[in-house]
């Protein structure tokens, strides 16, 4: 059967699956919210600084005022405007120690800060001025959080007392202080303008993650349910090669995902600020590269899977390892180093990388070879193996 | 050129150790319309599949339109069109537009295909439901079109397995009237599997019955019939009110009875030969307290001799113990219903 046929009726099969597609409003709308939803969800669920907000801490001011001057007011000052600015805090009073801890006890408040009744004593005599934050055990999240911005406040304060002493004792302009105190100081910069944002560390992942799971949910799918429905027998009984019957598919399949990686795409550049650094073209290559590196291992499944309930089976028990083990959602580098081995023996950790690099990153394709090549090497292999195991099942 | 237009030769099946097909041999001239009658799970569909190369002989050998179903089975699978159990037909496309997807794997051209499609849909007078998706249509026009589909490539053989099924009396009517058509008009060689036994007999030049896998009667239905009753072969309907399994048993065992079969408590069929084979009924009857009411003489019908070949035994039924252990198959008990 010449290629020719094969490619023309394999375009008959693609136009019928994306018209009977088309005609299904349901999975139109899936095909549109399922991304969405993907994208809010990790977006809300994993946890970044900026979204801790108004966690509530007690503050207990017990500071004794020497000749009406009170540091301990200064230091609450000092809090509340630091907390106007973040809303990280949500304060409110306590009497002392025990009250804290009754409150965070009760699982009223998250944290609590004492402000000794020698406070200001202390620090007019010279002494170091001590502060006491009270931390919530049970939540080391939340409290790991609360203790890092009580301690940049205390150290904020502590800098601006340190350069008015400096300047009083021996003279030291307040412009020259701060290198006085600190002679070192640390500046941060990324290799792209603005602001790292978790949707452009996930959103690359994503889209590689919804090409992949285009083929290897929707391929076996679509051809066992066709199998169980019986309209499979009408074009195996027809003249037509089994190839084109998988090409149609695929093809129809591609459709669906690169639609869907575009709407990823559309999504966060829309709705979720992110910025595409690297090249448009580059990007649709490495797409393209993905449904490759897939699609064998997406014929290799149906080719096992004579039933619908069956491929849906396999499918999940490949899909969940690779969509947490391959660094979509969180970066490899913070798993276990057992884990980090693992994920390099998966094939999406290399399609994610790579999208992420090109779209985050702007790198071109030297700096992401390594993936390409992985990807392709995989793709070939599992098409080596696919062709023949999906023969022999198409085999009556 | 011969007339044959369908043979096999030891045609088997196999699913592991189990014989779905057992040895079958036949013969469909061209032209003919075959019927396969069998119980459930009896082989046909096997048999059909088979035939229309989407399943592969475990043994022997068959040719269909002159090509061997095996090693031609592309050659084949041009000349023949299949309308199976379940309904070949997708929901969200209109009928024109599934007729022009089948179509279009035949490599008709189009403007051929589009005249084509134009005339069968005349043919089953659904002209103006071309453009109607085919899940807003009744079970009947489904079928309809369905049947349609199965001639886009104007085959020369035509599998129908049970295409009936699910219908109501009048679609039914419709489609037998149709297959009826293809075969007049066309010259179409049709073989044809139902559970009906009027179907059969009304639409089948011969009537092939299977059973375990085999045919075990392939002959006209007239022919047929004459295994129960003949020229010194009479079949009689008793009616006894006092009927029981011993009184059956002993009319069972009188050497001029052919079959019995019993379809109610007080109804027994005794097909019988012999000029004397009226007395020695009755007396055997009275003999054992049979009280008699009424006795018919009766025309024997295809489901007669079906039930004289097959016996009343309940196929494909996991719960019955007289079923032999090979019989259940892996979907044992299969209540069948149109689907779609
Ligand atoms: N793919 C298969 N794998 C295993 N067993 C099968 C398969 N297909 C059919 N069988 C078994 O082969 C036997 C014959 O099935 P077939 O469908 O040919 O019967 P049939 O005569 O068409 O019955 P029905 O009147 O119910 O349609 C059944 O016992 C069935 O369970
Ligand atoms: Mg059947």
């Amino acid at each position: 059967m010449g290629v020719e046929r094969v490619l023309r009726h394999s375009a008959w099969i693609c136009w019928k699956d994306l018209l009977e597609f088309s005609r299904s409003k349901m999975r139109v709308v899936m095909l549109v919210l399922m991304p969405l939803f993907m994208m809010v969800m990790v977006g809300f669920i994993f946890p970044t600084g900026s979204t801790i907000k108004d966690q509530p801490v007690a503050l207990a001011n017990q500071d004794l005022a020497v000749n009406n001057v009170s540091m301990g007011d200064a230091f609450v000052a000092q809090l509340n405007a630091v907390n106007a600015e973040t809303g990280i805090l949500k304060l409110s009073n306590a009497t002392g120690f025990d009250d804290i801890k009754a409150m965070i006890q009760d699982g009223k408040i998250s944290g609590g800060i004492i402000i000794p009744s020698n406070f200001t004593a202390d620090i007019l005599a010279g002494k170091q001025g001590t502060i006491t934050i009270m931390t919530d055990q049970s939540n080391p999240q939340t409290s790991m959080m609360v203790e890092t911005v009580l301690t940049e406040v205390v150290d904020q304060l502590g800098t601006q007392i340190a350069m008015t002493n400096l300047n009083r004792t021996y003279n030291i302009s307040l412009a020259e202080a701060p290198a006085v105190l600190n002679p070192y100081s640390v500046h941060q910069t990324g290799i792209v303008p603005g602001n790292p944002n978790y949707f452009e560390f996930v959103a690359p992942g994503i889209m590689a993650m919804v090409v992949m799971m285009s083929l290897m949910t929707g391929l076996p799918h679509a051809i066992s349910y066709e199998k169980d429905m019986g309209t499979l027998d009408g074009m195996l009984v027809s003249p037509t090669s089994r190839w084109a019957i998988i090409l149609g598919k695929v093809l129809a399949q591609t459709t669906r995902g690169l639609i869907q990686g575009f709407i990823i795409l559309l999504l966060s550049v829309v709705l979720f600020g992110v910025v595409i650094h690297g090249s448009i073209l580059l990007v649709v290559l490495l797409i393209f590269l993905t449904v490759f590196g897939f699609v064998g291992l997406g014929i290799l499944i149906t080719s096992f899977a004579d039933k619908e309930e069956t491929a849906t089976m396999v499918m999940m028990t490949l899909m969940f390892p690779m969509m947490f083990l391959s660094g979509v959602f969180f970066p490899i580098q913070q798993m276990p180093s057992f884990m980090q081995t693992l994920a390099n023996f998966l094939p999406l950790t290399y399609a994610a990388s790579a999208m992420r690099k090109v779209m985050v990153l702007g790198a071109g394709m030297g700096a992401i070879l390594t993936d390409v090549l992985v990807l392709f090497v995989f793709g070939a292999v599992m098409l080596t193996i696919a062709v023949p195991m999906f023969k022999r099942a198409m085999n009556r | 050129m011969s007339d044959v237009a369908i043979s096999a030769v030891d045609l088997t099946k196999k699913f592991g150790d189990f014989t779905a097909v057992d040895h079958v041999s036949f013969e469909v001239k061209k032209g003919e319309i075959m019927g396969l009658l069998g119980p459930n799970g009896a082989g046909k569909s096997t048999a059909i599949r088979m035939l229309s190369t989407l399943s592969l002989p475990s043994g022997g050998k068959a040719t269909v339109a002159g090509f061997d179903v095996v090693k031609q089975d592309a050659k084949v699978r041009e000349h023949v069109g299949l309308v199976s159990e379940k309904m070949i037909m997708y929901d969200e496309l209109t009928a024109r537009e599934n007729l022009k997807l089948f179509g279009k794997l035949y490599d008709i051209p189009t403007d051929v295909l589009d005249k084509r499609i134009g005339k069968l849909l005349e043919f089953v007078r659904m002209e103006q439901w071309a453009d109607h998706r085919i899940d807003t249509f009744s079970t009947g026009m489904k079928q309809r079109i369905n049947v349609i589909r199965a001639l886009v490539n104007q085959p020369e053989i035509l599998f129908l397995d049970e295409p009936t099924l699910g219908l109501d009396p009048q679609s039914t009517a419709e489609i037998r009237e149709l297959v009826r058509r293809i075969n007049i008009e066309n010259g179409t060689t049709i073989i044809l599997t139902t559970h009906m036994m009027i179907e059969a007999d009304m639409l089948c030049d011969r009537i092939g019955i299977m059973d375990h896998g085999k045919i075990v009667a392939l002959d006209t239905s007239a022919n047929l019939k004459k295994r129960i009753t003949g020229t010194d072969t009479t079949l009689f309907e008793f009616e006894i009110p006092n009927l029981t399994q011993g009184i059956v048993s002993s009319v069972k065992s009188l050497g001029s009875v052919k079959s019995v079969t019993q379809d109610d408590p007080t109804h027994v069929k005794v097909s019988s030969a012999g000029a004397d084979s009226f007395d020695v009924l009755i007396d055997t009857f009275r003999k054992d307290g049979a009280q008699i009411r009424t006795v018919r003489n009766l025309e024997p019908t295809l489901e007669d001799v079906f039930l004289h070949i097959t016996g009343h035994e309940v196929r494909d039924s996991v719960s019955k113990p007289s079923t032999p252990a090979h019989r259940g198959g892996p979907n044992g008990f299969r209540p069948k219903n149109r689907v779609r």
